[in-house]
């Protein structure tokens, strides 16, 4: 089973981890939530999430925090990105698309600048 | 939608809203006897008699109650459509089992799709539950069961940290492949989406 090697390789994963930790210090943390109810998976939210997850694999961006949420009423808007930083308020961002997610990432999440044409009006 | 993999997503969400701890997915593909049959085993808060009869029924829907709605009723129509089925068990206070199954050869059903871009999802959106992927083609069978990653994680790293995402899809990726090379790579290029 390659399960047995896989934790060797989680190990090392680790250990370089704690190494560099010593050197970074914590900035403000970010939260990204999917909104993953039926509504959102229809209108493809894992498609975002993976996208997500892969602007985090790309640009090695640490201490981001990845959750999910079921459906929040905005069923028309989605998929639906949430975005938190710090004790900043939450910034709720609608039909996001794979793209849409990578460039929410990279300015909102990294940037610290809201992505004003993607906010669901109020 | 069109694909199995996400109709496990959405119900898998289910248990999650319904304060599972642990969530058991499991694929058997059975060759010989052409069935596929997909099941989602939680131990949530459960459902009595009434609410298990209602949970196919998406016009009986309460809308106050998060378990009812189009999910449920739209993969037994998937499964009824390939000479199949929907049976879901449930204990109040112990938890909920869905299992669904169908023709595997049928030309109406769905492809599985991302099975690693659905658990992906699940493990790193739900970190707070002991996520288990049983996975059989025939005799062969994969494992993936999240607790030994998390124990050797512990509170170093998040399962949202860069390198652990590469790990997990990894892991997945190879595994499933692993089980289903011998049957269909048509299954394994859309898995690697």
């Amino acid at each position: 089973m390659p399960t047995v090697k896989s934790l060797d390789d989680l190990r090392k994963i680790k250990e370089q981890a704690m190494q560099k930790r010593e050197i970074k210090t914590a900035s403000g943390q970010a939260q990204v939530t999917v909104a993953m109810g039926t509504c959102g998976i229809a209108a493809g939210a894992r498609e975002t999430m993976k996208a997500v997850l892969e602007t985090i694999e790309a640009d090695q961006l640490q201490g981001i925090v990845v959750t999910q949420t079921g459906c929040i009423g905005l069923c028309e808007w989605e998929p639906i990105v949430q975005v938190t930083i710090g004790d900043q308020p939450k910034v709720t961002y609608g039909k996001v698309t794979p793209e849409r997610a990578q460039q929410i990432l990279k300015e909102h999440v990294v940037g610290g600048q809201v992505v004003k044409n993607l906010v669901v009006p109020a | 939608m069109r694909e199995l993999s996400l109709h496990l997503l959405d119900i898998a969400e289910n248990g999650v809203t319904a304060g599972a701890q642990n969530i058991t997915i499991t694929i058997v593909e059975d060759l010989r006897t052409d069935r596929l049959e997909l099941t989602v085993e939680d131990d949530g808060r459960g459902m009595d008699a009434v609410m298990v009869a209602q949970v196919t029924n998406p016009f009986s829907t309460t809308r106050t109650t998060r378990k009812v709605g189009l999910g449920i009723p739209l993969l037994k129509l998937a499964a009824e459509m390939c000479a199949g089925g929907l049976v879901v068990e449930s204990t109040p206070n112990v938890g909920t089992k869905l299992s669904v199954n169908f023709q595997r050869s049928h030309i109406d059903r769905m492809p599985l799709g991302d099975v690693t871009g659905t658990l992906l999802s699940l493990l790193v959106g739900w970190p707070q539950v002991h996520w288990v992927l049983r996975y059989r083609v025939d005799e062969e069978e994969f494992v993936f069961d999240d607790a030994p990653i998390k124990t050797e994680l512990g509170e170093v790293l998040p399962l949202s940290d860069p390198e652990v995402i590469g790990f997990l899809r990894g892991a997945l990726r190879e595994g499933i492949a692993a089980v289903t090379k011998r049957t269909h790579g048509d299954y394994v290029k859309v898995a690697e989406g």
